[in-house]
């Protein structure tokens, strides 16, 4: 029997590993948009532990919805980093200065 | 160490390196590829933990549709890579420190004497017949109904904004507007004229031989 800290701790594992994707790709949106889906599946892994561990499917109903608002997520982020490349031919972050920010 | 353990380790082992993979791969379709194998190895872990309709709907989901997206995206886009790169390790002395801290603060309240870990008891062995996914229904369809059909709306504006940005008139293309069609008027296609009466046979085509010219429509 696999104890319940250890999936804590993969998951937070995970967690660390987005975060330094995060960090490090900060160019590049695509695999920005993949270090959230990471950061996402290390949350969902925390609540499907807790969610057998705790004998609680509100847990799981949870990881539902997650998955649900992600995949709708990446699908706007993706039709929006399209929209962009036919604009401006390019998606590199420091060409996306329209707003002078 | 008993089997749960043993396939315990491999799938993390597969998460974790694969993860890294993801965030450090060069090219864009190794790290859509290796995310793939990541989700993967967590349906796997879902598995374990007896979470069977959300690992079949992570298989399905993700690495059916949303990483075919990703895919798609990252082959459709011309993307210079080398630009992307320039610097890639540069931030590594801050963002190493605070992915690490990030970690030891997680990993030093999960396993310190406050969370209450070490006490939990294991859960029992599910009940002979007991369906993940009926139990999952059960409570989805009656207690988390309002939720439910809220995540549907999502979904649908998330379609209705995808395809809403993506969608281009394209230039070229010979279909007609319906909405034109339905706005047509008698007024827009019919016109008549007052003008004399002729003798017959003394000038202009004879009628009714197909070559009178249609009216033209007002500009």
């Amino acid at each position: 029997m696999v104890p319940l800290s250890y999936y804590l701790i993969l998951g937070a594992i995970l967690f660390a590993i987005s975060v330094l994707g995060i960090f490090l790709n900060r160019k590049n949106v695509i695999i920005l948009l993949m270090a959230i889906e990471l950061n996402l599946l290390a949350v969902n892994l925390n609540f499907i532990a807790f969610s057998y561990y705790l004998q609680d499917l509100a847990g799981q109903v949870f990881v539902f919805f997650i998955l649900t608002v992600a995949a709708a997520e990446s699908a706007i982020g993706l039709a929006i980093l399209v929209a962009l490349f036919r604009n401006l031919r390019t998606i590199h972050v420091d060409d996306l200065d329209t707003l002078k920010g | 160490m008993n089997f749960q353990a043993v396939v315990f380790f491999v799938l993390a082992a597969v998460l974790v390196l694969s993860a890294l993979r993801v965030i450090t791969a060069r090219n864009p379709v190794h790290a859509a590829l290796f995310l793939v194998l990541s989700f993967a190895a967590a349906a796997g872990l879902w598995l374990l933990l007896h979470a069977e309709f959300l690992a079949i709907t992570l298989i399905l989901v993700y690495v059916g549709a949303v990483m075919v997206l990703f895919l798609f995206v990252v082959m459709m886009l011309d993307i210079n890579i080398d630009r992307m790169r320039e610097g890639f390790w540069n931030i590594l002395p801050i963002a190493l420190p605070v992915a690490v801290l990030l970690l030891v603060v997680m990993a030093a309240t999960l396993l310190g004497p406050y969370f209450g870990l070490s006490m939990r008891p294991p859960p029992p062995e599910a009940a002979e017949g007991y369906s993940n996914t009926r139990a999952i229904g059960m409570v989805l369809y009656t207690e988390y109904l309002y939720p439910f059909e809220l995540a549907a709306v999502i979904l649908l504006v998330a379609i209705v904004a995808a395809i809403a940005l993506t969608l281009r008139e394209r230039k070229n293309t010979r279909s007609i507007d319906p909405a034109v069609q339905v706005a047509a008027r008698r007024e827009g296609r019919v016109r008549l004229v007052s003008m004399p009466s002729e003798p017959r046979g003394v000038s202009g085509p004879p009628p009714g031989d197909g070559t009178e010219q249609p009216p033209q429509p007002p500009k």
